[in-house]
């Protein structure tokens, strides 16, 4: 039903495409494996000293130069160029166990200083609210002193010239006018964040980091404009790569089955609200999973730190739920990364020098960790040293730009394949009445992420074991520990997809994190769907 | 601690010093039509958690954009480095990419000087705020929750920003601003109550810290105990807060083109758009206004139009969408930006007067994770958060648990039952200053819940 990355790859356009980038690869590895500037080490180190003479008993300091691209088209027209670049540094401290924080984008021997001044004045002022002074945990290893690491783009994507970049979308949208779009936007963007982090531990780290994301949307219209559908290209998901991934992506090659799909969902037959069971595409659960498991098992959530935006956690207080809760069944395994290759969260150290590690959160069925930073283990200290668990960050401190501070954002967080070699087809095929749904589209969820409502891209009647015909205007309501104890079918690796998105948002101010989910397609039963269609 | 002069605080790019920055790209720019928009200034917030502040940090950014016009191809470049070897670099970089970009046939030259309206919404308390007054201002919430056994988080976040734009054809404007916002959520200890309170504006002064603790600690503790009601459609009450989160989401519909196009609610069957239609109840008026003095705002539209507002629902009937230059050129309108607020007109009940009236309803403090549904009817999905009350014979009689809506602004609007005297609210999601929005509390029949949510 959908087309596997693999599927493209194989196709000559690609290939050929491949071809012509073997010049610029080589380009690229001749450079040196961090190419930002070469003096932010040096300001880092100036900035945590300063910061250390004022009177901070820890600090660190990241610095970063970042460029961004977008380019937006619409049919045969370029709607937006834009390029932007951002530099700036963040200096945080610790004075007496409160936190402070300052940045600025003046890179500057004495700017760096100041600044540092400021974050501990900063600390000084918030200890006139302080209850209890904070703690780090210890770092599980030696500090690192020279690390190095870069994310695995084979082509940055800003040695891609413009109009090859331009030429790539306009081709993709003929592609859709001349199988009937009524319009068609489509758009790419690219990141490269150049991170140097200093630390009074010992620590210095230079890391590059791409992002790259082509995306399509197609929109029909009814003759009679009393009706309009869109369809998404959720095929393609945001990953931790260079151009290569947009020319892997090749958008041009599905544009017209997008528009078939749009045009189909004009005439699809509207929902009767009721219980399915729901046959879901890893496009589409990645999302679910993002909402319903990484959000609620992350620890500052559980103790309320986040309770003005986003939220609290069911999964608390954690006593009450690590090692006893029930998330799903046996064969459900929930693990953290930040390792795998392309994927979104994936880096050498996470923004406070700690080395990321993979860890279950979810264990054959029961919930047994929560994402942590250094100050956030030492709460969960107790339960480490009754699983006989070092007490020590998972790495999930993070940033979104110089300007923000670091706090915790969730690893990828990833739905484990079952055992048994299951492919998308054999869970509809043991399905007697049921809803497949690919790809992600609405989606709400309450502040402890219990009731969520998701809607898709793409939603298939399944009448005995075989899909029968389009739908629309399908949404599941579902509560979460019931939703997963339901999960009865699983896929087999096989089927194991890489889903994300740039955009979780957390904190106050909010920021960005960007994060990738891996999963299988899974079955769940007798799930509440409700029709959306609404006469204006 | 040595007090920083106002300079220090809330530092940003003065007017000259914009001025300057904007001519020495002009001069290096050797387009056809060349466009720099420079933003500058501060961002300071303190957080705070579990009655202790949390994270507090000052940053202070100015990044300049330079949009690069040949014949008809353009591109945009935008630096946060402002120094001469860095502004020659990326007038460079606009213009080889420009170059390179195909031609656009909706390109507009670039507009001449304009008449601006001279703007109100800078503040100097606001622009002004350090951080120990932000501590202070945290601690008349803490220090009362505490004393009352409850567990308080929020945030306060100001803004000062400087905006200048200037472009080969004479144009220059140069404007400040400033914007706040306090929000907090009061818990109760056991984590059974929950209530909310938040304000917004752009001078601090009119942000009361301890009214908002009471009303958030007051809401807590009368939350607690929530009893499950079966979901399905209900009178309600929405609070000004609850009412603005669902009508803003009008004006992010207003889109003439989109209308035109057929792929908004705005869309006329048929073909066209609904100005002139009557779409909602006849008591509706909602408008922008950059120079009302309760939600004001830039007179500068980022594209260096001048930013009048305008009136988009009267009597419930569409006024007027929003055309950008291009498309108002192709239809015959004149060019309408969205003004940047929304404004609703109200009526004379009050939030009490609304309850007494009603024999069984809901009371709705504020809405939360609110994501579209179908744009056809600008339907949206969310929850009831942090106060939601049952209405029983004229009187709040209980807390209940929080519910899951599917519902239009449309409809609502059509439902309209009374309206109270509009408020200046916080109705961003993020709790951040957000667009200045003012809306009345509302009373409205038949708001569709569908289901129910343990959440606290």
């Amino acid at each position: 039903m959908s087309t596997s990355r693999r599927d493209f790859l194989r196709t000559s356009a690609a290939a050929a495409a491949a071809a012509s980038l073997i010049a610029s690869e080589r380009a690229q590895a001749a450079q040196p494996q961090f190419s930002g500037q070469s003096d932010h080490r040096e300001l880092a180190m100036r900035a945590i000293d300063a910061a250390r003479a004022a009177g901070a008993q820890y600090a660190d300091c990241r610095i970063s130069s970042a460029r961004s691209q977008n380019i937006g088209t619409r049919e045969r027209r370029v709607t937006n160029i834009g390029d932007n670049e951002t530099f700036g540094f963040g200096v945080r401290v610790m004075v007496e166990g409160t936190w402070g924080f300052a940045a600025s984008s003046e890179l500057s021997a004495d700017e760096v200083g100041r600044v540092a001044r400021q974050a501990v004045a900063q600390a000084r002022a918030n200890r006139r609210a302080m209850v209890k002074p904070l703690e780090l945990a210890p770092i599980h290893h030696p500090p690192v002193p020279n690390g190095q690491w870069r994310s695995p783009a084979r082509v940055d994507p800003f040695t891609v010239a413009i109009e090859d970049k331009v030429a790539y979308l306009i081709e993709a949208n003929e592609a859709a006018l001349g199988a009937g779009a009524r319009f068609v936007n489509s758009q790419m963007f690219f990141l490269r964040d150049e991170k140097t982090f200093a630390s009074t531990e010992g620590t210095v780290t230079q890391q590059t980091i791409f992002r790259a994301q082509p995306g399509m949307t197609v929109t029909m219209v009814s003759a009679d404009n009393r009706d309009f559908q869109t369809r998404q290209s959720t095929d393609i998901q945001p990953k931790g790569l260079g151009y290569e991934h947009v020319l892997d992506a090749n958008l041009k090659s599905h544009a017209a089955r997008w528009v078939d799909e749009a045009r189909q969902k004009l005439t699809a037959k509207p929902v009767e609200v009721g219980r399915y069971d729901l046959v879901l595409h890893p496009t589409h659960l990645w999302l679910t999973i993002h909402e319903a498991i990484a959000h609620p098992t992350e620890l500052d959530r559980a103790y309320g730190f986040e309770a003005n935006y986003a939220g609290t956690s069911f999964l608390a207080p954690p006593e009450d739920f690590l090692g006893k809760f029930r998330y799903g069944p046996d064969f459900m395994n929930v693990v953290a990364d930040r390792s795998a290759e392309g994927s979104l969260s994936a880096c050498g150290w996470d923004d406070e020098g700690v080395a990321p590690e993979s860890f279950h959160i979810v264990k054959d069925g029961i919930f047994v960790d929560y994402q942590t930073t250094r100050e956030q283990a030492m709460w969960l200290d107790w339960w480490y040293k009754s699983q006989n668990m070092p007490t020590r960050s998972h790495g999930c401190s993070y940033a979104q730009t110089w300007a923000d501070v670091q706090f915790q954002r969730m690893p990828n967080v990833n739905l484990l394949p079952g055992t048994q070699d299951l492919l998308w087809d054999d869970l509809i095929a043991a399905t007697e009445n049921g809803i497949a749904i690919i790809g992600d589209g609405s989606f709400s969820i309450d502040q402890q992420r219990y009731n969520a409502q998701f809607g898709g891209q793409l939603f298939y009647e399944i009448k005995n074991g075989k899909i029968t015909g389009m739908l629309k205007d399908v949404a599941y309501q579902m509560r979460t520990p019931e939703f997963w104890n339901a999960m009865d079918m699983i896929g087999g690796e096989r089927s194991y997809e890489l889903g994300g998105a740039f955009g979780d948002g957390k904190g106050q101010p909010s920021q960005s994190n960007a994060v990738s989910h891996g999963c299988p397609p899974t079955r769940h039963t007798q799930v509440n769907v409700i029709n959306t269609g609404r006469n204006a | 601690m040595a007090r920083h002069s106002l300079r220090d605080i809330a530092r940003h790019l003065s007017r000259a010093e914009a001025e300057a920055i904007c001519k020495r790209v002009l001069e290096l720019s050797t387009a056809d039509e060349c466009r720099v928009t420079l933003n500058s200034g501060v961002r300071a917030n303190t957080r705070f958690a579990v009655n202790q502040i949390s994270t507090a940090g000052d940053n202070y950014n100015a990044s300049v954009n330079i949009r690069a016009v040949f014949g008809k191809r353009v591109a945009n470049v935008s630096v946060n480095r402002l120094d001469d070897a860095a502004l020659r670099q990326a007038v460079e970089n606009a213009e080889r990419i420009a170059k390179l970009a195909p031609e656009d046939p909706e390109l507009l030259p670039e507009l001449g000087p304009q008449d601006y309206e001279e703007s109100i919404v800078w503040n100097d308390a606001t622009a002004s705020l350090e951080p120990d007054a932000r501590a202070d201002a945290v601690r008349e919430v803490t220090e009362r929750a505490r004393a009352a056994g409850l567990v308080s988080t929020g945030y306060l976040e100001a803004q000062a920003q400087a905006f200048a734009i200037a472009n080969s054809s004479g144009l220059f404007a140069y404007q400040r601003q400033t914007g706040v916002a306090f929000t907090t959520t009061v818990r109760t200890a056991d984590g059974q109550g929950s209530g909310w309170a938040g304000a917004s504006d752009n001078d601090f002064t009119r942000i009361d810290p301890r009214a908002l603790a009471e009303r958030a600690i007051e809401k807590a503790r009368r939350s607690v105990n929530a009893a499950a009601i079966e979901p399905g459609r209900y009178t309600v009450v929405l609070e000004p807060t609850a009412a603005a989160n669902l009508v803003q989401l009008i004006g992010g519909a207003l889109n003439a083109r989109n209308a035109d196009e057929g792929r908004s609610f705005f869309s006329k069957a048929g073909g066209g758009n609904k100005i002139g239609e009557k779409v909602v109840d006849e008591r509706v008026t909602l408008r922008s206004n950059p120079l009302d003095p309760r939600v004001p705002a830039n007179t500068v539209g980022g594209d260096g139009l001048p930013t009048h507002g305008g009136t988009w629902i009267e009597d419930g009937v569409v006024k007027n969408l929003a055309y950008d230059r291009f498309w108002a050129q192709r239809t015959g309108k004149e060019p309408s930006g969205t003004g940047g607020t929304i404004a609703m007109d109200g009526g004379d009940e009050t939030v009490e007067s609304m309850i007494a009236s009603t024999q069984r309803g809901l009371l709705v403090t504020r809405f939360w994770y609110i994501r579209p549904v179908d744009p056809r009817t600008i339907l949206f999905t969310g929850l009831t958060r942090d106060g939601t009350f049952l209405i029983e014979n004229g009187r709040v009689t209980r807390p209940v648990k929080n519910l899951r809506y599917n519902e239009s602004p449309i409809f609502m609007l059509n439902n309209l039952l009374a309206m109270g005297r509009p408020e200046r609210v916080s109705a961003s999601e993020s709790g951040g200053p957000g667009q200045a929005v003012m809306v009345p509390p509302m009373k409205v029949r038949d708001f569709n819940f569908t289901s129910t949510s343990d959440a606290i």
